[in-house]
């Protein structure tokens, strides 16, 4: 059977973000915030493409269980002063699943009464929810409210990024990739046939969801801790949708094809800004101004998004079989 | 012999209309029993109260001598009754193979953390399942079309594929919902034989919900007529089709 070693794999990617991280002070700190960036968002899409994509609940509140899971992580390592990185680590690594297992139960307690609901009315229903955990933080005078909240610590790095990118990537691979697993597809297929065939779909259902809000929420305490800010606007409904965008350019169903949809989405942005200040460096003709592409860049990241959705609906990745095409 | 399916005056209403009406019906083990009735007769609704998808208003459904009303659909398969459906229903996005893999699931010892770990147990017990997979494709013959999306198939061969899902449930008793539709005279031979050939080689019931008359005079040994919800008759295909009141509820008085 295929990914016989992927256990030994991932445990040699972990060993090697570790390696990396032992040298971040070399690299740039610009490129190394927007590395975290990726892989923060590498997490959110491959958890998201769980629900979205594999099991066909199309959800739109992915902000809001990483909202959970990064003012959790937030509130727990600022009741704390200086450590050494021994205990940091492990406190970061204990605040990191509280935050993921908090939005786990959130995930659960969200999912059990709208299951029923398919299509548009769930998504309605999600966006919903995000809405409301936003609402409450905002309103949350202990965390800050809509000022925000101030992060004492900045502990994510390299490691605690891509470590736990890969990790959300075995354990998403692993779950689709099986006997079980293949409920999830047979779930979003057609639910009639997957409940008259014993699948019992409720429970694929709630565990997609559970899973998937469990890896938000430590995505969530990762963000926290590579902004060392908060503000309740930072997990509104466009952070939502833009993880649904990755997923949908990634290919619905199609992990590799996501996960490089969030690293490109990361990066374009952040690369527009930089053809933006090529003007200003030293033998560049000034005949040309390219400062435009500054100002228009969100207008050029939108425009690139419709044209790769006309152009290639099925997802930008997807050159293999893919198994979501109807 | 206990029967194997029993229907105690199990009814359904939909609002004002009683789709199903007072249906008593009993199929033993390794029996092949037609269900027909004109348009609208409530055949599909029987076959929906029978695998929970409705629940009946009022009577008794009881499977190998326990209730089934109140069952959620999927228990009622782990139960021993599988099912196909009138309009194929096939994951199409899945291959042929993991079609018949899914339903395999209800023969897992192990959940889905094995699925997580990934350690021998996991890698061995799919192994097995694959075996198993494969050789129930080959029996009918579906093997060549292992990793084929499911909605590749030809017609025929998705029926072929359907019933062989629902046979990967290990049931004791198959519900098949007009799987003679749209086949010409050969395919409808050739269904004929592989439903005597399924019943002989699963030693299962069979309950066949068919509008063609020639498939279901051809091979049923028992058959129940439906009109209007209510039985109107039940016996050999002979009694049924010499019956007066079966006559006249197909071409009328």
């Amino acid at each position: 059977m295929r990914f016989k070693h992927a256990k030994l794999f991932l445990a040699g990617v972990i060993v090697l973000c570790f390696l990396i991280s032992l040298v971040e002070d070399k690299i740039n700190s610009y490129w190394l915030f927007i590395s975290y960036d990726i892989g923060i968002n590498i997490i959110l899409a491959v958890s998201l493409n769980l629900i979205n994509g594999y099991t066909g609940q199309f959800s739109l509140g992915h902000a809001g269980f990483m909202a959970v899971g990064g003012y959790t992580a937030a509130v727990i390592t600022n009741q704390f002063g200086e450590l050494n990185s021994f205990a940091a680590g492990a406190l970061f690594l204990g605040s990191l699943l509280a935050g993921g297992l908090l939005a786990a139960i959130t995930g659960f307690l969200v999912g059990l009464p709208t299951l029923r609901l398919r299509g548009d009315y769930l998504a309605i229903v999600t966006l919903g929810f995000g809405e409301i955990i936003r609402v409450i933080f905002q309103n949350m005078d202990k965390v800050g409210g809509a000022r925000g909240l101030s992060v004492a610590h900045g502990w994510t790095n390299f490691f605690w990024a891509f470590g736990f990118a890969a990790v959300t990537i075995y354990v998403v691979t692993s779950l689709v990739h099986s006997t079980h697993g293949r409920g999830f597809i047979a779930v979003r297929d057609d639910e009639v046939a997957a409940e008259a065939m014993g699948i019992n779909t409720t429970k694929y259902k709630v565990t997609a969801f559970v899973v998937g809000a469990f890896f938000a929420g430590i995505a969530g305490g990762l963000y926290a801790h590579s902004k060392q800010f908060l503000t309740p606007g930072g997990f509104g409904f466009m952070q939502s949708i833009t993880i649904v965008v990755m997923v949908i350019l990634g290919g619905m169903g199609n992990t590799p094809g996501v996960i490089i949809a969030a690293i490109l989405l990361t990066l374009l942005p952040e690369g527009l800004r930089t053809v933006a200040g090529i003007e200003h460096l030293p033998g560049i003709s000034r005949e040309f101004p390219l400062s435009w592409v500054g100002d228009a860049r969100m207008v050029i990241y939108s425009l690139l998004l419709i044209v790769l959705m006309l152009t290639r609906p099925q997802g930008l990745f997807a050159f293999r079989k893919s198994i979501y095409t109807k | 012999m206990p029967a194997l399916l029993q229907l105690d005056k199990a009814t359904i209403r939909f609002g004002g209309l009683t789709a199903v009406s007072e249906l008593d019906l009993q199929i033993s083990g390794h029996e092949l029993v037609g269900l027909i009735g004109p348009n609208g007769a409530g055949k599909t609704t029987v076959f929906n109260l029978i695998t929970g998808v409705y629940q009946p208003t009022e009577g008794e459904i009881s499977f190998d001598g326990q209730t089934v009303v109140g069952s959620k659909p999927y228990r009622i398969t782990a139960r021993g009754i599988a099912r196909t459906f009138q309009n194929i229903r096939l994951f199409p996005s899945l291959t042929v193979f993991d079609n018949v893999r899914t339903v395999f699931h209800l023969h897992l010892r192990g959940d889905i953390r094995h699925a997580l770990w990934r350690g021998r147990a996991f890698h061995e017990e799919e192994k097995s399942i694959a075996a198993q997979v494969m050789e129930l494709m080959e029996i009918f013959h579906l093997g060549k079309f292992r990793d084929a999306p499911a909605k590749s198939l030809s017609y025929g061969d998705q029926r072929r594929l359907e019933i062989v899902r629902a046979l990967a449930t290990k049931p004791k008793l198959l519900l098949l919902d007009e799987p003679a539709a749209g086949m010409n005279t050969n395919e409808k031979t050739e269904l004929m034989r592989l439903i005597q050939f399924i019943k002989d080689k699963f030693q299962i019931s069979v309950l066949l919900v068919e509008h063609d008359m020639q498939v279901v005079m051809g091979i049923c040994e028992r058959v129940v007529v439906l009109d209007y919800g209510v039985k109107i008759a039940e016996g050999t295909p002979g009694e049924v089709r010499a019956n007066p009141k079966v006559v006249e509820a197909y071409l009328g008085e």
